[in-house]
């Protein structure tokens, strides 16, 4: 009961739930913070369908990053691909240094305004952090580890499968931490290219100089990109208590 | 017979990116979407010959692997990237009609993606050719030459990004200016609070936690939201306090962008100055201890010259990221280059997107570039 209580996840979690759903019961507090403002609760759309909206943008991007990202480093640290891995590392290197505003922008004149430019610019944008960890997680496998594999006769799939993956998905997990992070706040932006998300109330409240609307979007989506850091800070932990239990188990 | 795959790949990609979409585009007005101009256009009248450069990358993926042949596709690469400027802004003037004032020629999709395969076909050569990394730097940047030449000399004035720029002359100029402001703003609370954080971090153990863990979750906080919850408490503290409003400092503005990119930019620094610090060999330490110098003369000249590139590689990261969300602070009326991005989105005008997009990219990138730069003569300076 203490252990739970003391859960930082388990409390932020809590709190992002219940603010989303009972949003509209803070209008009074609201109209008490803000006195000057004629409408103190952002009404256009329920803060649970811009919550569900924004998830749904970041998880597609996120899969779409995850599965295109890992293939591409896996790719490049086989004997097949390896010629391409400077090529790889200069487009992820270089790719980094764009900011999320740009690509964002960029993908209107490409593809037009709405939640597609979106979906496919944190797509990209996603894929280098993913990319890069999964690069950098495959080279720190020991090498004594493959040749282990390979003296016990393991196949290379065999050998991708059982050895280089699990001992390199810890790194992995963190490139796509830092991918789903970097995601939920370009997603926030992309309300300035006509996706819906949670920077629809913190556009619309800058533009119309309404300051509750921009706390309320602000809060939501903060309250939503911690409670996501914890929950990958979670998962990290039981990823190494599973691999060192693993490890025990086998010795 | 085939020796280089990766080159093969960049020009068949680009040779498709060629094929597919439209090299320039026309179109009545800024704010229509243009029809694409034909390569029959773009090449017409023996314009063909300025594509000459291209040849060396054709059959460079099948020369041997010798120094002199990457050096002569990185040069190749880069006048077929200049050529390819100069062919785009020359339809341009071809097409550019004073009874049509406000018809436009826009770089097309083909354009951005041969650009970009030539580029990478350039980097690539660069990495096989050249070994030494400030080297490859210069030589990379000595690429660049070609195209700015021609935009300077006014190459490619009749395509709609540079008038959009004619036309905005001066705000670009002030935008450019502001972001820079900020940027450089930035650095003075990064740095005075970064730094003397980082130290303490190192000697003391104990504070290491507690410290990354709360710089982490400010950084995790996406930046339009921090830039959000600023405007409500900065508001009320000059209501509170009005002389501050004399100082320049209020809700929305310049105040709450800089406190904003501050605050991101001290997970990066505190980090690389305790990642620095902790990398020096306790056994340097213990020598120069040893020789009788003061702790005080220990961290001046052991641990400080140690540590700076790291520190360095960490003040790459801070400023990168700022100049990004400098972009983003546009939303709170910082200003910069972002205004013009956002003020390009709300008004579909793509041209002017790409004009606040275009000199964005290129900081960010320059600012890597050279504090890479910076590191690595550390490096060898120190190494």
């Amino acid at each position: 009961m203490k252990r739970w209580l003391a859960d930082p996840l388990i409390w932020t979690g809590l709190a992002l739930v219940l603010l989303v759903i009972f949003m509209p019961a803070l209008k009074p507090l609201f109209a008490v913070l803000f006195p000057d403002q004629d409408r103190p609760l952002f009404e256009q759309d329920s803060f649970i369908n811009l919550t569900l909206a924004h998830i749904g943008l970041v998880a597609a991007s996120s899969a779409i990053s995850i599965v295109v990202g890992v293939t591409l480093a896996l790719f490049v640290t086989r004997p097949a691909g390896r010629e391409f891995r400077p090529l790889v590392e200069t487009v992820v290197a270089t790719g980094q240094t764009f900011p999320p505003v740009a690509v964002l922008a960029v993908a209107v004149p490409l593809i037009g305004f709405g939640a597609m430019p979106a979906l496919i610019a944190l797509a990209l944008y996603g894929l280098l952090p993913v990319t890069e960890a999964t690069v950098a997680a495959i080279e720190q496998v020991p090498a004594g580890a493959r040749e282990a594999a390979r003296g016990i006769g393991m196949s290379p799939a065999g050998r991708l499968r059982q050895i280089e993956l699990p001992l390199a998905a810890p790194v992995i997990l963190a490139g796509i931490r830092t991918s789903v992070i970097i995601n939920i706040g370009t997603a926030a932006i992309a309300s300035t290219v006509g996706a819906k998300t949670l920077g629809l109330p913190i556009i619309i409240g800058l533009s119309g100089f309404n300051t509750a609307y921009v706390v309320q979007g602000a809060i939501v989506v903060g309250l939503l990109a911690v409670v996501t850091d914890l929950a990958f800070d979670r998962l990290g932990g039981l990823l190494d208590r599973w691999k060192r239990d693993d490890v025990a188990a086998s010795a | 017979m085939l020796k280089n795959r990766v080159l093969l790949v960049l020009i068949v990609v680009g040779l498709a990116a060629a094929a597919s979409l439209s090299f320039v585009t026309h179109a009545p007005n800024r704010l229509l979407s243009g029809q694409g101009v034909s390569w029959a256009v773009v090449l017409g009248a023996g314009r063909w010959l300025a594509l000459l450069p291209a040849l060396p990358l054709v059959v460079g993926p099948f020369l041997p692997q010798r120094r002199a042949a990457h050096l002569l596709i990185a040069v190749s690469a880069s006048a077929l990237a200049a050529a390819l400027l100069w062919l785009a802004g020359d339809v341009a003037i071809r097409l550019a009609d004073p009874s049509t004032p406000s018809a436009r020629t826009a770089f097309g999709g083909a354009f951005w993606l041969i650009e970009a395969v030539v580029a990478l076909a350039a980097a690539d050569a660069v990495q096989r050719g050249i070994s030494n990394p400030a080297a490859r730097i210069g030589f990379g940047a000595a690429l660049i030459l070609p195209m700015l030449a021609l935009i300077g000399g006014g190459a490619i004035d009749q395509l709609s990004i540079m008038k959009e720029y004619a036309n905005r002359r001066e705000v670009f100029a002030t935008a450019v200016a502001t972001h820079l402001a900020i940027v450089g703003a930035m650095l003075l609370p990064t740095l005075g609070i970064g730094l003397p954080l980082g130290v303490l971090v190192d000697r003391r153990a104990r504070l290491r936690r507690p410290v990354f863990a709360i710089l982490n979750i400010i950084q995790t906080v996406p930046s339009i939201a921090l830039f959000g919850l600023l405007i409500a408490p900065l508001a009320g503290l000059v209501a509170l306090a009005p002389f501050l409003r004399q100082l320049g400092i209020s809700g929305i503005g310049v105040t709450p962008a800089i406190i904003a990119l501050t605050l991101y930019s001290l997970l990066p620094i505190v980090r690389s100055t305790a990642a620095g610090l902790e990398q020096v060999p306790s056994a340097v330490v213990d020598a120069a201890t040893g020789m009788g110098m003061t702790p005080a003369q220990v961290f001046r000249r052991v641990e400080i010259p140690l540590a700076l590139p790291v520190v360095v590689a960490g003040l790459r990261v801070t400023i990168v990221q700022a100049v990004g969300l400098t972009a983003v602070a546009a939303l709170i009326g910082a200003g910069g280059l972002g205004a013009i991005i956002f003020q390009g989105l709300n008004g579909s005008a793509i041209d002017l997107v790409l004009l606040g997009v275009v000199p964005l990219v290129a900081i960010a990138i320059t600012a890597d570039v050279a504090l890479k730069l910076a590191v690595t003569m550390l490096r060898m300076r120190s190494g």
